[in-house]
């Protein structure tokens, strides 16, 4: 016995997709960090086109797993996923609804526009994802994991993680 | 020079970038500060992940079947093209950031002229690593400034790093036969304007960080030919030990 192949519309591709959270900060999905960059079927076979947010994040295995896992799980039997370098990730990506739930998990968002185009670095106004202070300074460039900076609060004195523009 | 001037440049760019963050990351537990213990992680990190990319590019141009970890784990030194400076003693903490900051100056112009590449992989790559070196040097050049204008001890300190790391400078700037190839083919920038911005970059930082410029005179080289100082050898021994010892291992 045959079953017809199973291809479902890309749309409700990404939906299932948009379910499966980043594994370092789990409350946004992968979606909302806009790194799967494309899907499309391809002959048959299921094509997830994925950009690393470093070039040596740790999580990139990780996420291609959980991504495959998912979409198996929903019954997808082909399907391959690429690596996709160029145009490079960037935090602009991030989504409004990411943004909001980082700010909630108390990280405080890459500030919008801000990204280093070029590898031109600019010192945005990060505000406080606790008590909303623009009252801020920079610790260390870097942080918990490499798409993190360390700052501090001068109002509310409490230190906390800044998702740095790239 | 190999027939694969491409492959020589995946080399350079790749084994220079190992072998510095190998050396960076024998600081991990050991930073003065935590703060800079996790930057110094992050920055070998950010390395490692380049190394993937121009190894994982030199393995495919070779075509022989080899894999961006054949290439890291099993060649020997000879076979590595990697800059001396990467791979320096670490020394002290202010000599391990002039030496980082030395290589950022030059990373950061390099990879800029990379993006401009012919060949549209190497392109890519250098897009993508671009970002991440641009939190490099904006770090390095801080620290080097503050601890040059610091105390007279971290001063002295820095004056020194400077000075014993200044003859492997060189070797980032001068053209060879085959930086000379990859120019012509549009695969690599010419390095004179990479050299204009080196130096632009490091007088400025070092006025700032009220060190003085040592005068120009020797300078080391043979890195980017696979003639190495003894201390890439010791490098290798400790990184490659699980591989040699253990050829099939697997996880």
């Amino acid at each position: 016995m045959t079953t017809a192949p199973f291809h479902p519309a890309v749309e409700e591709i990404w939906s299932w997709l948009s379910d499966v959270p980043d594994p370092e900060i789990p409350v946004i999905s992968l979606v909302d960090l806009g790194i799967i960059r494309d899907v499309s079927w391809q002959d048959g076979t299921l094509v997830v086109k994925v950009t690393p947010t470093y070039s040596g994040c740790p999580a990139t295995s990780v996420i291609n797993f959980e991504i495959e896992r998912a979409l198996r799980d929903h019954g997808i039997a082909d399907l391959r996923l690429e690596r996709q370098l160029s145009p490079a990730w960037t935090t602009d990506w991030i989504s409004a609804e990411g943004r909001a739930k980082l700010t909630d998990y108390g990280i405080a968002p890459p500030v919008a526009g801000s990204s280093c185009g070029g590898g031109v670095l600019s010192n945005p106004v990060v505000g406080c994802p606790r008590c909303g202070s623009s009252n801020t300074e920079m610790v260390s460039r870097f942080g918990s994991t490499p798409c993190k900076a360390g700052y501090r609060c001068r109002d509310c004195l409490e230190p906390f993680d800044y998702f740095k523009c790239i | 020079m190999s027939d694969l001037p491409l492959f020589d440049l995946c080399l350079r760019m790749g084994d220079t970038c190992l072998v510095l963050a190998q050396r960076t990351s024998e600081w991990i537990g050991h930073a003065p500060v935590l703060e800079e213990d996790i930057g110094l992680a992050n920055i070998a990190l950010d390395l490692v992940g380049q190394t993937q990319l121009w190894l994982g590019l030199a393995a495919e141009v070779e075509g022989k079947g080899r894999s961006a970890d054949e290439l890291a784990y099993r060649r020997d030194q000879g076979a590595y093209r990697n800059l001396l400076i990467a791979e320096r003693p670490n020394g002290d903490f202010g000599h391990t950031l002039m030496r980082q900051y030395l290589f950022d100056a030059w990373h950061y112009p390099m990879l800029q002229g990379l993006t401009a590449s012919s060949d549209s992989r190497v392109a890519e790559i250098a897009e993508k690593a671009l970002k991440e070196v641009s939190y490099h040097i904006a770090r390095s050049a801080d620290l080097v400034i503050s601890l040059g204008d610091g105390t007279p001890e971290s001063h002295a300190r820095m004056q020194a790093a400077l000075n014993d790391l200044w003859p492997y400078t060189g070797e980032m700037l001068i053209v060879d036969e085959v930086d000379a190839a990859l120019c012509e083919a549009g695969l690599a920038p010419d390095l004179e304007p990479v050299s204009a911005a080196w130096h632009a970059h490091v007088e400025a930082t070092l006025t700032q960080a009220t060190l003085a410029k040592p005068a120009s005179g020797y300078m080391h080289k043979g890195g980017k030919r696979g003639l190495h100082s003894e201390h890439l050898g010791y490098i290798l021994a400790e990184m490659q030990f699980l591989q040699r010892a253990y050829p099939t291992a697997t996880w």
